[in-house]
């Protein structure tokens, strides 16, 4: 069947059991989404490039190799019973990381001391410089793009219409029944399909108001240049370690959110919804009338 | 059908995904996008520019010095004129301001220990990403500069050092570069003394620069002259410093 067959009539969902296709995604969403994607893989590959040059973090204002005092993570490798292996400490827990953290297989098979795998940084090899070039470009396309989608949203009421969950819906009888039908993996059928559900709402307003702002600011907060003009941020996340800590820490939840993100677009009907992202079209079933 | 144009979706993304990822490091040796990608830098130093031209880093109190200051890059020049200078705890060593200013001026350590000096207290970023906090006290770079007076076209300072870093072919004299913003910035200085003490070797001894607003490679360390330029070309391979010629950014305020 030609798509074009199932563009809806005008008639829209009254058209009763027919299958129709309707606009979901605007235009201007569905290019910054597109170029958020883009930004935020290579944000993510060169920021594990960057961390790689110094994988340990720390609390407070300041931290090197010997403020063991202020460190509350670290990946490294040692060397025990003769073979070396990679680890993660995270406060006084010790685990052994090998093969992922710590020690792992170059490109070239070779294993190496390094915080995280070649696979997962950009360069796969070690070159800071190259890697803070691309992390600097990536990071104003994500502030730019991030502003137009946010004064495209604001204006038009995309962001209070469908992102901001309503009063009514953050009751916990509301969560606790979202929460049970994505448990059965059970989504919106029909009609119900073409908007968004409080899980989705707090997870979409939750990435949008709080993670981006967060990891853009915690960013900032590590810039010395920024420091100086703005030394405000400094005062909110209580000095540039706990900045450069902080930044670690949005940059998990991102990609925790991206990795639920993705496998629910996996279990809801990859092929709608990637369309909808693309096309902005979004086809609904309507349920069988009693 | 629509089964497999599913399954074909997923393929081609997966497909797509895969070529993404072993195309990766062609991206990162693409001149073309490099350069289009090292334009964020002009990006960045115009923005911090505009928000803060003249804003103060923050400073510290001395509680918070580090007892522990990592030593970083070059621990000790191994050249025997540093050498030589060490040995007689630098009373011959000379700061040459040459370029483009009016009167050239050749400055010992004690000259430059009687000028009017700043003390701070600052926070040192490595562009590794560790910081370490210390207190410095010397003369401000621009008092030195008025005193030699820049000619009208001069644009940026170079800082000369002593030491050469890096092993093999890699193997080339560190150098430094700020433009006449940050020359002039009341923070840069030339530090001869560190956490109360005369600055040691594997900090700079006997002198080097603070420019408080970037990152630590900008804080050239055994400082021997200034060269006021009107352009980087002359000096390395010409980006303005010896991590600049190795792919780092130029303006490190970030």
């Amino acid at each position: 069947m030609a798509v074009s067959d199932m563009i809806a009539p005008a008639s829209g969902p009254a058209a009763g059991a027919t299958p129709y296709l309707f606009h979901r995604h605007a235009l201007v969403v569905r290019i910054t989404h597109w170029i958020n994607a883009l930004a935020i893989v290579f944000l993510i590959l060169t920021g594990l490039s960057i961390f790689n040059a110094h994988p340990s973090l720390y609390w407070g204002k300041q931290g090197s190799d010997i403020d063991a005092g202020t460190r509350w993570l670290q990946i490294g490798s040692a060397t025990a019973v003769g073979a070396p292996y990679g680890y993660l400490r995270i406060g006084a827990l010790e685990i052994e990381t090998t093969g992922l953290l710590g020690r792992s297989a170059a490109a070239n098979g070779q294993q190496q001391a390094i915080g995280y795998p070649s696979w997962a940084t950009f360069p796969s090899y070690r070159d800071l410089g190259t890697a803070r070039n691309f992390h600097f470009f990536f990071a104003w396309l994500l502030i730019a793009n991030g502003l137009v989608y946010l004064a495209y949203a604001l204006a038009n009421g995309h962001l209070r219409t469908n992102i901001m969950p309503r009063l009514r819906e953050l009751r916990w009888s509301n969560i606790a029944h979202d929460v049970a039908q994505h448990a059965r993996l059970k989504f919106p059928r029909g009609e119900d399909a073409g908007r968004y559900h409080i899980l989705q709402k707090l997870a979409y307003a939750g990435f949008i108001l709080g993670l981006m702002p967060l990891v853009i600011l915690t960013g900032l907060g590590m810039s010395p240049g920024i420091n100086a003009a703005w030394p405000w941020l400094l005062d909110i996340f209580g000095g540039r370690q706990s900045a450069r800590s902080l930044h670690w820490i949005a940059m998990n939840l991102i990609t925790l959110f991206i990795i639920v993100h993705l496998l629910m677009v996996v279990l809801a009907g990859p092929f709608n919804e990637i369309r909808s992202m693309i096309t902005g079209k979004f086809r609904i079933d309507p349920e069988p009338r009693p | 059908m629509t089964l497999s144009r599913r399954g074909l979706f997923g393929f081609g993304g997966a497909a797509a995904g895969g070529l993404l990822l072993s195309g990766c490091d062609s991206l990162a040796s693409n001149a073309k996008l490099k350069a289009i990608v090292q334009s964020a830098e002009g990006a960045s130093e115009r923005w911090q520019r505009l928000i803060g031209r003249d804003a103060l880093a923050p400073e510290f109190s001395t509680a918070d010095i580090s007892a522990d200051f990592k030593v970083n890059g070059t621990r000790e020049p191994s050249g025997a004129a540093y050498q030589a200078h060490k040995a007689v705890n630098f009373a011959d060593w000379r700061l040459a301001v040459t370029g483009l200013v009016n009167n050239p001026l050749s400055l010992s350590l004690a000259d430059l220990r009687r000028l009017p000096s700043r003390t701070q207290v600052t926070r040192h970023d490595c562009v590794e990403g560790w910081s370490a906090i210390g207190q410095w006290t010397g003369p401000q770079l621009g008092l030195i500069l008025r005193a030699a007076g820049l000619k009208t076209n001069a644009r940026y300072v170079v800082f000369r050092c002593a030491d050469t870093y890096g092993s093999g072919p890699s193997a080339s004299d560190y150098y430094e570069s700020v433009d006449l913003i940050d020359a002039f910035h009341p923070q840069t200085i030339l530090a001869h003394t560190m956490n109360g003490a005369p600055l040691d070797v594997g900090h700079g001894a006997p002198i080097r620069a603070r420019v408080e607003r970037q990152l630590g490679y900008k804080h050239a360390k055994y400082v021997t002259g200034l060269d006021v330029v009107a352009s980087l070309a002359g000096h390395g391979r010409g980006k303005g410093g010896y991590w600049e010629d190795r792919g780092y950014e130029w303006y490190a305020g970030i």
